[in-house]
């Protein structure tokens, strides 16, 4: 299935975008579809980031749904 | 209660007079702003970056679990976001309740939760023109 993920701050720019399309197996987990994205930022240093699911922080083991709003959160430096 | 989290310059003042009420004894306003050096480098200013429809949502919670605990809805939290000057406002928090102790706990709470959970970003822009995440510089002080 194709997932759409949300990125941004250093995310967005080191690839060039706001969104990506990852081909993901129907039952990936959001570790497999953060390790997607990875794969194209090409060794680039960039802080790991959580998964968030629907707008929630999810666990890496959490099943996502085709239709679900996925995003990379890397760790927050707001205020 | 209210929060805001856009691009639209911060008025401190209308958020005091915002949670005022006859029956505060005490107001505390937080202000975060763009200061012109961090870490020995001349910054310009700071852009935002934010998952907004997340940010927004996660400030509710915010505000709402630290209404509940401090018992006072007399709490307004503003996020800018998008380029933000040297000297300009990027948060502000403004928390009234009827004790002092009250409306200290409550504004610090509020700040600190917004720096620990807000989906926001910093990109530091500098005097000689480089720029860098913040996020960034996480991963690379990292072994």
């Amino acid at each position: 299935m194709t997932i759409r993920v949300l990125l941004f701050a250093s995310w967005a720019e080191v690839l060039g975008s706001r969104a990506v399309d990852v081909e993901v197996s129907p039952d990936a987990t959001a570790a497999e579809v953060l390790a997607a994205v990875e794969s194209r930022a090409r060794g680039a240093a960039l802080a790991r980031p959580a998964v968030a699911v629907n707008q929630r922080i999810v666990a890496a083991g959490t099943r996502v749904r085709e239709r679900d709003e996925v995003a990379l959160i890397p760790p927050v430096a707001g205020g | 209660m209210r929060t805001v989290v856009d691009r639209a310059a911060i008025d401190a003042a209308t958020l005091l007079e915002e949670v005022a009420r006859s029956g505060n004894g005490a107001t505390v306003l937080f202000t975060g702003s763009v200061r012109d050096l961090n870490e020995g480098r001349a910054v310009t200013g700071i852009d935002y970056d934010a998952y907004e429809a997340m940010a927004g949502e996660e400030l509710q919670r915010i505000v709402a679990e630290v209404a509940a605990r401090y018992e006072t809805t007399d709490i307004v939290a503003v996020h800018r976001i998008g380029y933000v000057p040297v000297g300009a406002l990027s948060v502000a928090v403004a928390v009234a309740h009827p004790r002092r102790a009250g409306a200290f706990d409550a504004a610090r709470s509020v700040i600190e939760a917004i720096k620990r959970r807000l989906p926001i970003w910093k990109c530091e822009h500098y005097a000689n023109g480089e720029h860098a995440w913040q996020d960034a510089r996480v991963a690379g002080a990292r072994p």
